[in-house]
């Protein structure tokens, strides 16, 4: 299928694309244990206790300033080069604390990937090497290289439309192409978890849509957590949803709990739209 | 207009009172501004024009590839080509010392620093900007030059402290604008800080980097007071490549043909001037048409 004769209504992605990526032995799961977020003197987060189910969907949603953002950036460890952050508490990777002193951050953030709301593939790189930023800065070469920016590119459904292209800028692509691209990007380098920071909000309701798709399948292979404000993508794309409120997780459950019989008054209230 | 009570008031789109005098004021401020702006360009157009009529007996292609012959009467009857060259060495000194350390100073302030240091360190190359030229001159004469003697290297150094500043700050403003989310989306890769600089950063700035390099450039090619107390007494009138030596160079060459009592050494001085004019405006046309470029790139 050409580029420029895209049905309204995106074909289904290719199921068999996932399943070439090296299959894990067993799922990764990440737990929060009394996590609390600084930015300065201010309490960004306050003590949320949390774990991230393997190989689900777990979507966080909440008003403006909830601190969803804050959190999954703790998860990484991005949440540290704001000047003036800190964190407190424990970010457990099957069982190891991120936050550890002795672990290396740029390991932890090869193993935790994540993906911006703003899609921002690097200007001056093709879309090769784009893909292959994170491989060929870390010292893969060669044809293992090819093969696993072939493989990224055919799991987020892209290498159709660029395979014939690759030497182009990254850049050249549409919004929902570019953030496929780097989603590619982000598991090239063989993470096994996804963080994804509202990544549909800068694009279009088709390319969000086959994003969405796109996370259906991800999930076989890492455990993904997605910030968002959309509560309907909620709805459609995660298996649990957290709702959290003024730094705190307010609750936290099977998805379609959360949206038809909350626990808990104030997610009631946000999910039928009273605030927020 | 007096507020009237509530249906019958007309609405009246034509001008209040006081309007025409608006409009003439309006009409005043665009003619000033306009005035303004052409004088800044018929000040250029004059200096230019001027040299040109005044370099016209001088100018020629022996001009600029003959070195300089003294006739018996004291007038250069040759060109001015190991002046060229010799400008040509000291600038390229001078920049290729200056420019790696002002783009690493620039790395450091935006990447690594923190906002005190680098508001520190912003200061300080301000200042180091506003020193006047030939204090600057004066201070490498002293620890260069007493006591040895005037080099083409003690020149380039007193270039290259002038060029460094202007390409730092210049790089730091090009660096600072590339935008955050391309180190964020390196560092969520995994990648160590100095790799997302070398590969990411730099490369994105590249394109303004290049500019600030070629101002800092054309504006050392004119100065002449640093020369002056460092590489301007020439041993010989050949051609003369060796820094060690004192480099014949066009600034020093004007002076000296502007100071001499024949005629044909003042036209002579026009001609090194409009040499020296040319090569300026080249470099400055090239660095705007990178930074049309440069600017272009970023956008997307």
């Amino acid at each position: 299928m050409s580029s420029t004769e895209r049905p309204l209504r995106p074909e289904p992605s290719r199921p068999a694309a996932i399943r070439e990526l090296p299959r894990p032995a067993v799922g990764h799961s990440v737990e929060l244990r009394d996590l609390n977020a600084y930015y300065g003197q201010r309490h960004a987060i306050k003590g949320i206790d949390i774990t991230f189910a393997p190989n689900e969907v777990t979507a966080i949603i909440g008003p403006s300033g909830s601190g969803k953002s804050t959190v999954v950036r703790c998860i990484n460890r991005m949440h540290e080069e704001v000047p003036g952050a800190r964190v407190e508490g424990s970010v457990l990777l099957d069982g190891e604390d991120v936050y550890d002193p002795r672990v290396d951050v740029t390991q932890v953030r090869r193993l935790i990937g994540m993906v911006f709301q703003k899609p921002n593939p690097f200007p001056t790189m093709s879309i090769f090497d784009n893909v292959a930023s994170g491989l060929k800065l870390a010292g893969t070469r060669g044809a293992e290289l090819r093969e696993r920016v072939d493989r990224s590119l055919r799991a987020v459904g892209l290498w159709d439309e660029v395979s014939d292209r690759l030497g182009a800028p990254g850049v050249s692509l549409s919004g929902g192409q570019q953030q496929r691209l780097c989603i590619a990007r982000t598991i090239a380098v063989e993470p096994e978890v996804i963080l994804m920071d509202e990544p549909c909000s800068a694009l279009d309701p088709v390319a969000t849509l086959r994003i969405e798709e796109l996370m259906a399948e991800l999930k076989q292979r890492y455990t993904i957590v997605i910030v968002t404000h959309n509560m309907q993508q909620a709805a459609r794309v995660a298996d649990t949803t957290a709702f959290m409120l003024d730094g705190q997780l307010v609750e936290h459950g099977e998805t379609t709990k959360i949206f038809t019989t909350p626990d808990d008054e104030r997610t009631e209230r946000y999910v039928t739209g009273k605030f927020g | 207009m007096e507020g009237s009570a509530i249906a019958a008031a007309p609405r009246v789109l034509a001008a209040g009172p006081g309007a025409r005098r608006r409009r003439a004021v309006n009409r005043l401020m665009e003619a000033v501004s306009t005035l303004a702006a052409g004088l800044a360009v018929a000040v250029l157009g004059l200096v230019v024009v001027s040299v040109v009529v005044k370099a016209a007996p001088a100018i020629s292609f022996r001009f600029i590839t003959t070195n300089p012959q003294i006739s018996p009467f004291g007038a250069n009857t040759g060109g001015i080509a190991n002046s060229i060259v010799g400008s040509l060495i000291l600038v390229a000194l001078a920049t290729a010392m200056s420019v790696p350390v002002a783009v690493l100073i620039a790395i450091y302030t935006t990447e690594f620093a923190g906002g005190r240091i680098g508001a520190l360190i912003r200061f300080a190359l301000d200042l180091l900007n506003g020193v006047p030229t030939i204090v600057t001159g004066l201070f490498v004469f002293g620890i260069l030059v007493l006591g040895a003697r005037q080099s083409g290297w003690a020149g380039a150094i007193a270039l290259a402290i002038i060029e460094l500043p202007i390409v730092a700050r210049s790089a730091q403003e090009v660096l600072a604008l590339v935008p955050s989310s391309l180190r964020e989306a390196g560092l969520a890769l995994g990648l160590r800080r100095w790799r997302i600089v070398l590969r990411i950063v730099l490369p994105t700035a590249l394109g303004g980097l290049i500019t600030g390099s070629v101002l800092g450039v054309a504006r050392v090619a004119g100065e002449t007071a640093p020369l002056l107390f460092t590489t301007s007494t020439f041993s010989n009138l050949g051609l003369t490549t060796s820094p060690s030596q004192a480099l014949p160079n066009i600034p020093i060459t004007i002076f000296g043909l502007s100071e001499s009592a024949a005629p044909s050494d003042h036209a002579q001085a026009w001609a090194a001037s409009l040499v020296l004019i040319l090569f300026v405006l080249l470099l400055s046309v090239v660095a705007r048409a990178l930074h049309e470029r440069s600017r272009r790139r970023i956008r997307e």
